[in-house]
């Protein structure tokens, strides 16, 4: 059987959960929590890179054989976000780059317009580019042209652990966008990222979730399961719901003598 | 409409009054909503809330991870001048205070930094007292760009400028602005700030106004409590930090909840603040304003550090000297702004963060 695959920015990924680092206890999670999610890629700011720091920089608790992806954390304009991905590309030696550009400090939402044009720039200096952004078509389509390997829409605002709240507007990201769509921000169960995976979505990116439950080894492979279930499902094919019972067809069945 | 405006709608509002009619079934009700009126976050300030502190610091620590997860940025203070031309009768730096008064050089500004940047320190606040000639707008960016070479994010804690003198330190390198109304009750302003440029209620109340216009990244403001009664005093620092992160999104806005410390001069407050307060203020604007930066510095004790961090403490300062250029000192040269209360060194601290659950963090921004 064919494996089912990731693909986007040059990555080839049997994993469809991506796994924030930014709110953690303790560092010493991170290799457990890979390990639990199965994550294959962990998405760190470039703001907590920290070479002087050997004992706590955030780098050396990731283990080899997963990406890293550099995030432009604290970015407020395109430019911004340039200048911090070009610094992530020289420290961490990858090309990816997630681009977070943030203007508005009460809700975190991002900022569509200075993303693009950061994609656009990193883009055409060999930077695979993952923008986190507000499902919006317009925007995922300048972000495709700008030469972005995915989005990322939000499901709901970072942190609130609201679920699916723009499920429609995400929908319409999946059918038309033209790219991998990565849910980023605001899933807070695993029957959020199951829901998303089975619209479609190519992966799932969580943070808030695992990083704040109780028991964040334990949230990673619940987050796992959901995933794989919801992927799974989406590979099937979701039967359609009817709003009546069709024991029957009562309207069409004389065509076949009944 | 500048905050100074905008607060005007409460003069004369009778606060013990409305603190008297509020019921607990009332405090209940606001804990559990998700968004806040200010007369809600007034309710949580009031004496009736106390009765709920629990629920109040359950759901504070609650949002706090949510938006922040469990991390606690450490940053420390350099005051590189007590010059001041103000007389603030609580302030060690007051003019009235015949204290020994001193300006760092730059090669002693550089000491400092490595000391203080050998404890693993990587945010600095720069303060100084109000001399705008013996601290320069000239002289304080040269700080700002040497505290660059050591240090990922400068905040500046200085007398307030006009807009392009912001601007000025900002392209020198500083990164936020703190900056204390000290009183938002405009008659005692006047009583306490009788000489010197502080005397301008107005210009210090809007001084957060004109760094936003500048483009500082963090807005970080405050009462000094104990110069005036509790609920008002935090009721105005709480809407102050509201009106800026709506007015200024770029921004990332903060408070502090400093309490008068024993200081030269010897003022006694007007208001014992108690432990319970300071908790009580930092679950209310935790409550009222879930996505904002809570500072507690090294006035407050290790032990009431130490039991707040789960209640929404996203910085902490340590192992800091209010003394000019404390850092590169043996003894005692200077007298500090206030005494501290907590001489935990970084390593404690940072012991400190992790027993309580909470990952201690030193690096959080980057020069670019």
């Amino acid at each position: 059987m064919e494996k089912d695959l990731l693909t986007a920015g040059g990555l080839n990924l049997e994993s469809r959960i991506f796994i924030g680092s930014g709110k953690f206890p303790d560092n010493s999670l991170i290799p457990e929590i890979i390990k639990a999610a199965g994550a294959q890629v962990i998405t760190v700011a470039v703001r907590r890179f920290d070479f002087d720091n050997p004992k706590e920089n955030i780098l050396n608790f990731i283990p080899q054989n997963v990406k890293i992806m550099p995030n432009t954390s604290g970015a407020r304009n395109a430019a911004e976000a340039v200048k911090i991905a070009r610094i992530a590309k020289a420290a961490a030696q990858t090309d990816l780059i997630k681009i977070e550009i943030i203007n508005d400090n009460k809700y975190l939402l991002p900022d569509n317009y200075e993303t693009a044009k950061a994609c656009e720039i990193l883009a055409k200096e060999g930077f695979k580019v993952f923008p986190y952004m507000n499902a919006d078509l317009y925007a995922a389509r300048d972000m495709k042209n700008a030469g972005a390997a995915a989005v990322m829409p939000l499901a709901a605002p970072i942190g609130t652990n609201k679920g699916l709240q723009t499920k429609e507007m995400i929908r319409i990201l999946i059918e038309e966008a033209g790219l991998p769509v990565i849910v980023d921000a605001g899933i807070g169960r695993p029957s959020d990222a199951c829901a998303c995976m089975e619209m479609g979505c190519e992966a799932v990116m969580i943070n808030t979730a695992i990083s704040t439950s109780a028991d964040p080894v334990l949230m990673a492979k619940a987050f796992a399961f959901a995933v794989k279930a919801g992927r799974n499902a989406y590979a099937a094919g979701i039967g359609e719901k009817s709003e009546t019972a069709r024991a029957s067809s009562p309207l069409t069945g004389f065509l076949n003598g009944d | 409409m500048s905050f100074y405006d905008f607060k005007k709608q409460y003069d004369g509002f009778d606060f013990k009054n409305f603190c008297r009619n509020l019921s607990d079934l009332e405090i209940v009700k606001i804990i559990n909503k998700e968004n806040l009126s200010e007369t809600d976050f007034l309710a949580l300030l009031s004496p009736k809330a106390l009765n709920r502190i629990e629920d109040m610091a359950q759901k504070a620590s609650a949002i706090s991870t949510k938006h922040f997860g469990k991390s606690v940025l450490l940053y420390a203070p350099l005051y590189v001048s007590n010059f001041c031309i103000n007389n603030c009768v609580y302030c060690g730096f007051s003019t009235a205070n015949a204290i020994k008064r001193e300006v760092l050089n730059f090669k002693e500004i550089e000491d400092n930094c490595k000391i203080v940047s050998g404890y693993g320190i990587r945010h600095i606040l720069l303060v100084c007292g109000e001399s705008p000639v013996k601290t320069s707008l000239e002289y304080l960016q040269e700080c700002i760009k040497i505290l660059r070479k050591y240090f990922d994010c400068v905040d500046i804690e200085i007398y307030p400028l006009e807009e392009s003198g912001y601007e000025q330190l900002r392209e020198a390198g500083a990164d936020g602005l703190a900056v204390y109304q000290e009183t938002y009750d405009e008659d005692l302003y006047k009583i306490l700030h009788t000489k010197g440029a502080k005397t301008n209620y107005r210009y210090r109340i809007e001084t957060c106004e004109r760094a936003g216009r500048a483009g500082y990244r963090s807005l970080n403001v405050g009462a000094l409590l104990g110069l005036n009664d509790f609920v008002s005093e935090m009721f105005f620092a709480g809407l102050h930090a509201k009106y800026l992160q709506k007015n200024f999104p770029q921004s990332e806005i903060g408070i502090s909840f400093p309490r008068l410390r024993p200081a030269a001069g010897g003022y006694e407050p007007k208001t014992i603040i108690s432990d319970k307060h300071i908790i009580q203020a930092i679950c209310a604007v935790r409550l009222f304003i879930n996505r904002i930066n809570v500072s507690v510095s090294t006035r407050e004790s290790n032990a009431l550090r130490k039991n707040a961090i789960p209640l929404g403490i996203t910085r902490l300062s340590a192992a800091s000297s209010t003394q000019v250029g404390g850092y590169a000192k043996s003894g005692k040269d200077s007298d500090g702004q206030f005494k501290i209360n907590d001489g935990a060194s970084v390593e404690d601290v940072k012991k400190m963060i992790y027993e309580k659950g909470y990952q201690p963090i030193m690096k959080d921004w980057l020069s670019f």
